[in-house]
């Protein structure tokens, strides 16, 4: 049997609910939280290239390499936030992040 | 052929495995090195769909520096995990309900059941249609329309990293009063007068 497109989509569908379910059950570490979305961000890479590749289209694999750098500064700048949180608070409890709260 | 779909389940479901260990392990760390897997079987795959370069990029990229990014900001910080975990099950039902529909409406959407129709008009609108492999190769073929037609995405796109970093060491640059620190200024500005003193020592007295 041949693989198709479908294949590959329903791998990156299970990944993108994988990274939602993660969200769900480690609502206290953010740092599973941002993995999470990494995870969701490699589903829609997967989509990406999967489409690129059966519809002969290479501006999908152009994308790509933007979500790429997005998700890699999306990363970075988590992590700053993560680390001055942790230095201000002594913990990364999400629930610990409510001084804003009204 | 058979080599491509072994491949292809091999790899698919040592994503979809490791991807629900990064979710479900009790230490981030072995949550970070779970996700280093996912990210070398994604590659794997993303080589199947002869996209090579974006499968390099997502292992070095990716696995080289975000992951271990992650592992830095992990080891650094002294937190009790275990207690973090404390709620989590009380999430698992809901969470595992809400992933459930959103998959079925997924795969419904993306033809599981009934198969991917192309349409008719679909190949005239692409955007930069990808030559032939004899032709020439993946990443060469990215290249010529990535500094061409892509141009200003890919300015932009360097833009946001160079954001990104400027953004990073401003929120994690700090000035500690108690370290003891090298003062060029001062060091330039010294001169014999301050460094030198001429004490005049008596015979047989010492000082």
């Amino acid at each position: 049997m041949t693989i198709g497109i479908e294949h590959y989509l329903t791998v990156a569908a299970m990944l993108f609910v994988i990274g939602i379910f993660g969200i769900f059950l480690n609502r206290k570490n953010i740092i599973v939280i941002l993995m999470s979305i990494e995870l969701m961000l490699l589903a829609v890479n997967i989509n990406m290239v999967a489409f690129s590749s059966f519809m002969g289209d290479l501006a999908g694999q152009v994308f790509t390499l933007f979500i790429l750098t997005v998700a890699a500064a999306e990363a970075a700048i988590g992590l700053a936030i993560l680390v001055v949180f942790y230095r201000n608070r002594g913990s990364i409890e999400v629930e610990a992040a409510n001084v804003m709260k009204g | 052929m058979v080599i491509a779909t072994l491949a292809f389940y091999l790899f698919s479901a040592v994503a979809v495995a490791s991807a629900l260990m990064v979710v479900l392990s009790r230490n981030p760390v072995h949550s970070v090195l779970w996700l280093i897997l996912t990210f070398f079987s994604a590659a794997g795959l993303f080589v199947i769909l002869g996209a090579e370069f974006v499968a390099m990029l997502l292992v070095i990229v990716y696995v080289g520096a975000v992951m271990v990014l992650f592992l830095f900001v992990v080891m650094m910080m002294d937190v009790d995990f275990a207690e973090l975990k404390s709620g989590m099950s009380k999430y698992v039902r809901i969470g595992s309900l809400i992933g459930l529909v959103i998959l079925i409406e997924l795969l419904m959407a993306t033809g599981y059941w009934s198969g991917w129709i192309v349409a008719d008009m679909a190949p005239d609108m692409r955007a930069a249609v990808t030559p032939a492999l004899e032709e020439t190769q993946n990443t060469i073929a990215l290249g010529s329309i990535l500094y061409t037609q892509y141009v200003y995405l890919f300015q932009a796109a360097g833009l946001v990293l160079l954001v990104a970093m400027i953004g990073a060491i401003v929120l994690t640059m700090r000035h500690r009063k108690d370290v003891k620190r090298q003062s060029i200024v001062g060091q330039i500005y010294r001169d014999a007068d301050k460094a030198v003193e001429m004490i005049d020592v008596k015979p047989g007295q010492g000082l």
